[in-house]
């Protein structure tokens, strides 16, 4: 019988293999359909109406111009007249017309009265927010006014970063098409098995009954989510609604303006930050106050300090900011990319201070992370070290090399969850040797389809090629929402029990060809043979063609609650960023990242990798670029596109190394999700690589020239051995 | 967009014919790598659009003893391709190479780039060229201004602070470049230093061009011998984006020494802006860290900041420092070549 224990490291035919992703080729090469691609027969185009202010009360809304233009089909009013909208992009109406433009056309047709109100969109302090905040608790552990009495040196600081957008290469959207009284939609989702809940509900709420049973929700391949698309949301309703009302199926993909505006944003953060420690390093007390808004509604829930928890003496209180600005949604890895930079430049700050190599104050800290993580990042961090030359390379605050072009080094230290959400796995073998797997799982373009592939080929000892996942359909078991990266723990999971016992019912079916009972039975190599005897061998096709005419069909599930034998969860990671700073113009440039990161049993190395990539990438992104811009008079998003909501393009992420902590300590541990964690550290590691170069700490990211050079202006010209370094009163104008 | 009417002509008599006496009735389409952006956000909303694609005698670039000719549907991958630019034309060969992305360079065009619209957000999202909020207050000295001018803007009252985002225009006006431009009543040509205007009112554009002109070539003089240029652009991203500031220069020399100097900066004023104290403070003087570090102090004398674009100041003089620099080099270089 087979186990459905992982095998062992000498025994794995693919897990630890650098397997391309299945649907790499299709995507490349742009055959993948995705929801952005989908035209059925008879298909009409949607398009939102939203508001344009960020506070104003709707006094009435006009389609009849709008409903009598070319192609117009049906109208969906997603807000009555007489409420009042709380940002702008808030959606009003949608409707449908032929054609996309005949559509955009009748959106601009509709006349809506506003009577604007009062809004309130800075990124702004308690002090300046008003009535529009709120507070937290006090945290208080220990005794902070001792711990800081007990310090010999104390730093304090401010740090923040701004709001910013998940900028998904694919936008929001949906296409709604009904057969009768069913309903299939292809959905840009993170949440193939969930959203039809929330369709069923919205869709009654207008009168319109459907049972769930008959809502069919189709993701073969997405544009990526973040966080950002884990709901129907309205617009995914308004489309249901208006293909109902005309008959035909409707596209509604969200404009990139719209998206920007209304379809996600990470809440900001800014802190006040007070840390103490004895001579030697050790930590003795910290404290915080933070602040930051994610938009309409409360968000943002930090815990600070981050990763250092256990510092014995702290003290920290947040206030949440409201703003009329678009919504919060989860962005990947909620609230760890800004606690981290908060703690990591704050800490990075007292080590320039003490002095003190800021790795040898966070290896001499690590008694107060968490115990399990400690002797991992104590692993990782000379692992890094050693990959980023840091010894060599490091040196005390403020390049002194002459020039203008200043290098420093920086460190962070992350942590995240994992896990494996709840899943079920189907898996069918038919007697021709042909083996499907089904799941209601999705792939955000992480390679989870690659990854089911490779557990089901393992188990079965078949070729990657031999298996075919069926991914991205809510009529296949159900699996959780892809958030929080436990996709890769769920799916492995069931996807290993189900071929386990799918191969187990073969095995009994093939043991008397071979003579023995199917305990003595392995499925390696293309064959099913006794294990240890590999000339007792019967090849795959022929042990399948013994099924006669029943194909064997057997499900697997992550375990529904509680822990689970073959993935678990908690991981750490480290990472280190080398910068180039030219100090007269303030520009920042990456030359080298390091990510050294731990997630237990690696089932595909190469996709992994890409992973951390990515997630350096859009690291490289918030750190020195993203920010959404709101206009405090006009109440309006300045930076709605793509030219001036900035990202990093390929010229811009510098040299980047991946190391996977793995093998024996780390592969026990089962499979563990990798999305999140590496992308918390990068904003971290590069403000502290900057504020190594310059000799200054930047407050906040993005890191952008103009606030390097602010910063510049307070670091003499001898920190740097510059002569071309200029303050303003030395410079004269402005 | 709105619905408009195409027309495709194919001489520029036909499409000054086509153009209206109204800005914004009819719309100039070249590569239409800006016009399709400003008619999709509604900034442009034309009647009709008229395309220069179909005439031939705007394109192509000709070298002559007197100097070049450039089509105004040169391409700026042709530009910076072009042998003879590269050549003796370095500084603006390099602003064209510089424009990000193959896909912008092989579209737009010169006379795209000089008649290109700014980049203001306000202006974008719909808040007019003059950028006013509903009581006609500016919305540019009190908003995010980051990106705006530190030259020749009202200082707080109405009026315009956009950049001129063309990176060509510097460079060619260094070069003493003059603008050819047709319209119903035939043919004139202007020095392109004095084709940028500043508007007063909401309405008028960026430039003296008639609503039914056309830009039809640019016309350089001949390359002096033993002139150094430069141009240097402070840019933070090296995918597509804008440069923050730049600085080009042309310099006449006379042995190692600068016997005049031409010194426009680019992304900092409504207008390309002309440093003329710099070029006088060069007369005379070989080109050291120093002295260009005067001039680039020079350049940026009478900056007037906003509230978030102090530092536009700081690269103003950076990049006028070290485009001297680096057209002093090229000048070693060339000595060292023989
Ligand atoms: C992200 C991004 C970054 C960019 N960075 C830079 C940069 O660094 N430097 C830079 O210079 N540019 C930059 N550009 C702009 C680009 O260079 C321009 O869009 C391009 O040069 C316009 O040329 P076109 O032929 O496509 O013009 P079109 O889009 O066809 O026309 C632009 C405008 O000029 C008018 N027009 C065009 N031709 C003529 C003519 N012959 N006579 C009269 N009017 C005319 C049109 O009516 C229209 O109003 C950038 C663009 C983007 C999107």
């Amino acid at each position: 019988m087979a186990s459905e224990k992982w095998p062992e490291a000498g025994k794995r035919s693919l897990i630890g293999k650098r397997v391309t992703r299945l649907d790499g080729a299709v995507k490349s090469t742009g055959r993948a359909k995705y929801t952005y691609d989908v035209n059925r027969k008879g298909m009409l185009h949607g398009k939102l109406v939203f508001s344009p202010h960020a506070h104003a009360k709707i006094v009435s809304i006009d389609t009849s111009a709008a409903e009598k233009m070319p192609g117009v089909k049906a109208v969906q009013l997603m807000i009555e007249p007489g409420k009042e909208v709380l940002w702008q992009g808030q959606e009003i109406l949608a409707l449908a017309a032929e054609t996309e433009e005949q559509a955009r056309d009748a959106a601009r047709a509709v006349k809506i009265r506003f009577e604007k109100l009062p809004h309130f969109v800075a990124d702004a302090p308690p002090e300046k927010a008003g009535q529009h905040q709120t507070a937290l608790a006090e945290q208080v552990t220990g005794n902070p006014d001792q711990g800081f009495k007990e310090a010999e040196v104390t730093s304090e600081g401010t740090y923040g970063c701004p709001v910013i957008t998940h900028c998904c290469l694919e936008a929001h959207g949906q296409v709604a098409e009904w057969e009768g009284d069913t309903l299939r939609v292809w959905a840009s989702t993170q949440n193939v098995s969930g959203i039809s809940g929330e369709l069923v509900d919205g869709l009654k709420a207008g009168g319109v009954e459907v049972p769930a049973s008959n809502v069919q929700i189709l993701t073969p391949v997405m544009g990526g989510g973040f966080g950002s698309k884990f709901g129907a949301d309205t617009w995914g309703v308004a489309c249901a609604q208006l293909a109902k009302k005309a008959g035909r199926p409707v596209k509604m993909m969200l404009e990139r303006d719209h998206e920007l505006m209304a379809a996600g944003a990470r809440p900001s953060i800014y802190a006040r930050v007070r840390v103490g420690a004895k001579k030697d390093g050790t930590l003795t007390a910290w404290s915080s106050e933070s602040w930051g808004t994610g938009g309409i509604g409360p968000a943002g829930n930090p815990n600070l300090p981050y990763v250092f928890t256990r510092i014995p003496n702290r003290r920290s209180r947040h206030t949440r900011v409201e703003t009329n600005t678009g919504p919060a949604r989860a962005w990947r890895a909620p609230n760890h990319p800004q606690m981290c930079l908060i703690t990591m430049s704050a800490l990075e700050d007292l080590a320039a201070q003490l002095p003190m190599d800021p790795l040898d104050f966070f290896l001499k800290n690590l008694p107060f992370v968490i115990p399990e993580r400690a002797e991992t990042y104590r692993q990782e961090l000379v692992k890094g070290a050693e990959l980023m030359e840091w010894k060599k390379k490091w040196h005390s605050r403020g390049d002194k090399t002459p020039g203008p072009i200043k290098r420093g080094l920086g460190l962070s230290i992350h942590t995240w969850g994992g896990g494996g959400h709840s899943s079920n796995c189907n898996c069918t073998i038919r007697p021709d040797g042909s083996v499907e797997v089904f799941l209601g799982s999705q792939d955000l373009g992480t390679g989870t389809r690659t990854v089911i592939a490779m557990v089901a080929a393992e188990t079965l000892g078949l070729p990657v090629s031999a298996v075919k996942v069926n991914i991205g359909d809510s009529k296949f078991p159900p699996s959780g929402a892809s958030g929080g990266s436990t996709t890769v723990g769920g799916v492995s999971a069931s996807t290993r029990r189900a071929t386990t016992r799918a191969l187990n019912e073969l095995l009994a079916k093939v043991a008397p060809a071979l003579g023995v009972t199917p305990d003595k039975l392995e499925a390696a190599c293309g064959t099913i043979r006794v294990a240890g005897d590999p000339t007792k061998a019967i090849a795959w096709h022929q042990a399948c063609a013994k099924l006669g005419t029943a194909a064997i069909t057997a499900s697997g599930q992550r375990a529904p609650r509680g822990p689970d034998e073959l993935i678990s969860s908690g991981v750490g990671g480290i990472q280190m960023a080398e910068v180039a700073v030219d100090v007269e113009t303030g520009v920042v440039k990456i030359e080298k990242l390091v990510a050294v990161q731990d997630c237990g049993l690696v089932i595909n190395p190469k996709t992994a990798e890409s992973q951390i990539y990515g997630a350096m990438i859009m690291g490289v992104g918030y750190a020195l670029y993203e920010e959404k811009l709101m206009d405090e008079t006009t109440g309006r998003c300045l930076n709605p596109d793509m030219e001036f909501y900035k990202l990093a393009g390929i010229g811009d992420v510098g040299n980047m190394v991946v190391h996977f902590m793995t093998g024996p300590g780390y592969d026990e541990r089962g499979v563990i999700g990798l999305g999140e964690p590496p992308v918390i550290s990068p904003g971290a590691a590069i403000s502290n690589a900057v504020a190594n170069a310059i000799g200054a700490r930047v407050p906040t990211i993005p890191l952008t020239p103009d606030k390097v050079l602010a910063a510049l202006e307070k670091v003499p010209r001898s920190a740097l051995n510059d002569s071309s370094l200029r303050s303003e009163q030395e410079g004269g104008a402005a | 967009m709105n619905v408009f009417e195409y027309a495709n002509p194919t001489t520029t008599k036909e499409a000054a014919g086509l153009l209206a006496a109204q800005w914004g009735e009819a719309e100039i389409l070249a590569g239409g790598t800006d016009l399709l952006s400003l008619m999709k956000n509604y900034v442009a909303t034309p009647k009709r659009v008229v395309s220069l694609r179909g005439i031939k005698e705007l394109s192509g670039i000709t070298s002559s003893a007197s100097g070049l000719r450039i089509g105004a549907m040169v391409t700026l991958q042709e530009l910076h391709d072009h042998k003879a630019v590269h050549d003796d034309y370095h500084s603006l060969a390099h602003a064209a190479g510089s424009v990000p992305s193959p896909q912008i360079r092989n579209l737009g065009t010169v006379g795209g780039d000089l008649c290109q619209r700014p980049r203001c957000w306000y202006f974008r999202n719909g808040f007019g060229l003059l950028a006013k909020d509903e009581k006609g207050q500016p919305l540019v000295p009190a908003g995010d201004n980051r990106y705006h001018a530190i030259f020749g803007h009202p200082g707080g009252s109405p009026g315009a602070y956009y950049v001129h985002p063309s990176s060509l225009a510097p460079a060619l006006i260094t070069f003493g470049a003059r603008v050819k431009v047709a319209g119903p009543k035939g043919e004139r040509e202007i020095p392109l230093a004095s084709f940028f205007a500043t508007p007063k009112r909401e309405g008028e554009r960026e430039n003296v061009l008639m609503p039914n002109e056309i830009v039809t070539e640019i016309i350089l003089a001949a390359a002096s011998k033993g002139m150094l240029t430069a141009t240097y652009e402070v840019r933070q991203k090296e995918a597509l984006d804008w440069p923050l500031a730049t600085a080009s220069v042309a310099l006449r020399m006379s042995g190692d020494k600068v016997k005049s100097a031409r010194i426009v900066l680019g992304h900092v004023a409504p207008v390309p802006w002309p440093a003329h104290e710099a070029e006088k403070l060069l007369a005379g003087q070989t080109i050291t860290e120093d002295s260009a570090a005067k001039a680039g102090e020079a350049a940026v004398r009478g900056a007037k900041a906003l509230s978030g674009n102090k530092y536009k100041v700081q690269l103003a003089r950076v990049a006028v420092k070290r485009a001297l620099l680096e057209a002093a080099a090229h000048g070693k270089e060339g000595m060292q070549h023989g």
